[in-house]
């Protein structure tokens, strides 16, 4: 079971893989991942903007998509929507299984299609005041493609 | 049927949602597209580089050749840039 979960208010990392772990004695690996804001050069903020009544469905698509791909990991994804600024994180991966490699590529599984099949936008804010929508990026497309590759 | 816009889509075309009634003719989301694009110079504008437009069909990401069909929502906005 991979769990999606969508919220304005920060995460415990900690809290969230201990969670994950508790009561289990079978797991060997454990990975987190962290997306953060990156103070690029006189950025100021970061505006996630979402579709209500699809994100977490569609978030939860995926997550089950990774858990039918990879049984054996069992993950929380967890991804916030609203202003955030430099240093926040934004989105959260946990996984863990047995072995090392399944919770790895899962973990990765989960971010390439979280940024590119569920739909967040993030609207960058600049010191000068000016605002500016992020363009999609076709390295991401690629990586996420390369999933229906294997 | 009720259309959102989100992103820059939503900023162009100057509103969040409206509830529209498209002709009979317009069948699929490719002429959709082409109907909703006549209707100011915002949604012409918002829609004037179809690359660069991705649509959900009642929640469910959709092509140019997804029927509207029986849809009640159709969401319209820029490729996603999450994570």
């Amino acid at each position: 079971m991979i769990a999606a979960r969508l919220q304005a208010e920060p995460f415990d990392l900690a809290a969230e893989q201990a969670a994950l772990l508790a009561g289990r004695t079978d797991l060997g690996a454990a990975v987190c991942f962290t997306g953060l804001v990156r103070a690029d050069e006189g950025l100021v903020a970061l505006t996630l903007e979402h579709y209500p009544a699809m994100t977490l469905a569609q978030m939860q698509a995926i997550a089950d998509q990774a858990a039918a791909r990879w049984p054996s990991v069992v993950g929380t994804a967890i991804h916030r929507h609203g202003r955030l600024t430099p240093g926040e994180a934004i989105v959260l991966v946990v996984t863990a299984s047995p072995h090392r490699d399944h919770a790895f590529a899962a973990a990765m599984f989960l971010m390439d299609w979280l940024k590119t099949g569920a739909p967040f936008w993030k609207r960058e804010e600049w010191a000068d005041g000016t605002t500016r929508w992020v363009e999609a990026k076709a390295t991401d497309d690629g990586a996420a493609a390369r999933w229906n590759q294997a | 049927m009720q259309l959102v816009y989100f992103a820059w889509v939503r900023e162009m075309v100057g509103t969040d949602a409206e509830t529209l009634a498209p002709p009979a003719d317009v069948t699929t989301v490719a002429a959709l597209l082409d109907w909703l694009a006549g209707r100011s110079d915002g949604h012409a504008a918002a829609l004037a580089d179809r690359s660069r437009i991705r649509v959900a069909v009642d929640q469910q990401f959709a092509g140019p050749d997804t029927t509207l069909a029986g849809a009640t929502e159709i969401a319209i906005f820029p490729p996603v840039t999450g994570g």
